[in-house]
């Protein structure tokens, strides 16, 4: 295999520091907000792993498109690197929404719209995974995956836009959201630094697990068609 | 003024929050070196097994009977 590039071992160590930078912003310096507490600095780390989740999902739908078009395994390499990290991500978003859910809506779960599609979202591509693996065949599994994401990726915007058209008790914080929404508060100057900071934060971390899953990838590749030949 | 209520203590539930998130991504950063190493390791086995098999039969067949 070939050495880790040094532009990758920079961004592993510029990731690391950013990650702490937007811990302490988060945790220390945005102040406290004034009806949920110390709780609410959840929301900045909550809203980063969405939004990386959210788009590794249409970026696979992308490079499922692209598969399917040049029939290169390359694509199907970066469509799982995108699946598996928007997988981890939106999990922790998922179980971050909820630990924040217990003391704002006084419940873990609400089978709130938002809520349901995150979830069904996240199913979508646990089940991407399960179908992979029932198949031997690498030609077929990369078709049959580039399909399913392209299929799937359509859940990532409905999951996004849900909060904005439908009638929710879960908060639109950019723009406006449900009169009924609970848990909804104003950014001040200080969240606003935090927040806008997680978000660079957790769209550099994942460039940057994006290209090492990436790199393992091609690695998988490459023993599998040695396994290939060996049995030849 | 007076009847101004200090916002309730959610601190717990902050710091689990923290505390899930830097636990998953460890699990995973861990699950990403685990795969890494054992998939090195199958390229060296396999490797190996390519050139052992590339070689003439009675280079093979000689090194059978040294053993």
């Amino acid at each position: 295999m070939e050495p880790k590039p040094i532009a990758l071992k920079v961004l592993d160590v510029i990731s690391i520091i950013l990650l702490g930078v937007a811990t302490y912003l988060a945790l220390v310096f945005a102040p406290t907000e004034a009806v949920m507490g110390q709780v609410q600095r959840v929301f900045y780390f909550h809203i980063g792993t969405a939004w990386v989740g959210l788009l590794g999902f249409l970026l696979a739908a992308g490079t499922g498109v692209a598969y399917l078009v040049t029939k290169d395994a390359k694509w199907d390499i970066i469509e799982v690197a995108a699946v598996e990290i928007s997988l981890v991500f939106f999990l922790i978003t998922i179980i971050l929404g909820s630990i924040w859910a217990r003391p704002v809506w006084n419940t873990w779960w609400t089978w709130d719209p938002r809520l349901t599609t995150a979830a069904i979202t996240e199913l979508i591509y646990i089940a991407y995974f399960m179908l992979r693996e029932g198949i031997e065949d690498p030609d077929r599994r990369a078709r049959f995956g580039a399909v399913y994401t392209l299929i799937g990726g359509v859940s990532a915007p409905i999951t996004f836009m849900v909060i904005r058209l439908f009638r929710t008790i879960h908060p639109v914080i950019i723009g406006s959201g449900d009169p009924g929404a609970q848990g909804t508060f104003a950014m001040t100057g200080g969240m606003k630094v935090a927040f806008f900071f997680a978000l660079f934060t957790f769209t550099v971390v994942f460039v940057d697990l994006f290209w090492n899953r990436i790199r393992m990838g091609n690695l998988a590749a490459k023993v599998e068609q040695l396994k290939l030949n060996v049995m030849q | 003024m007076f009847f101004q209520e200090t916002p309730p203590d959610t601190s717990i539930y902050m710091i689990a929050g923290y505390a899930v998130f830097f636990i998953v991504m460890a699990v995973y950063l861990l699950s990403l070196f685990i795969r890494s190493r054992n998939l090195k390791r199958d390229l060296t086995v396999l490797e190996d097994m390519q050139k052992e098999g590339n070689k003439p039969m009675k280079t093979k067949q000689k090194s059978v009977t040294q053993k």
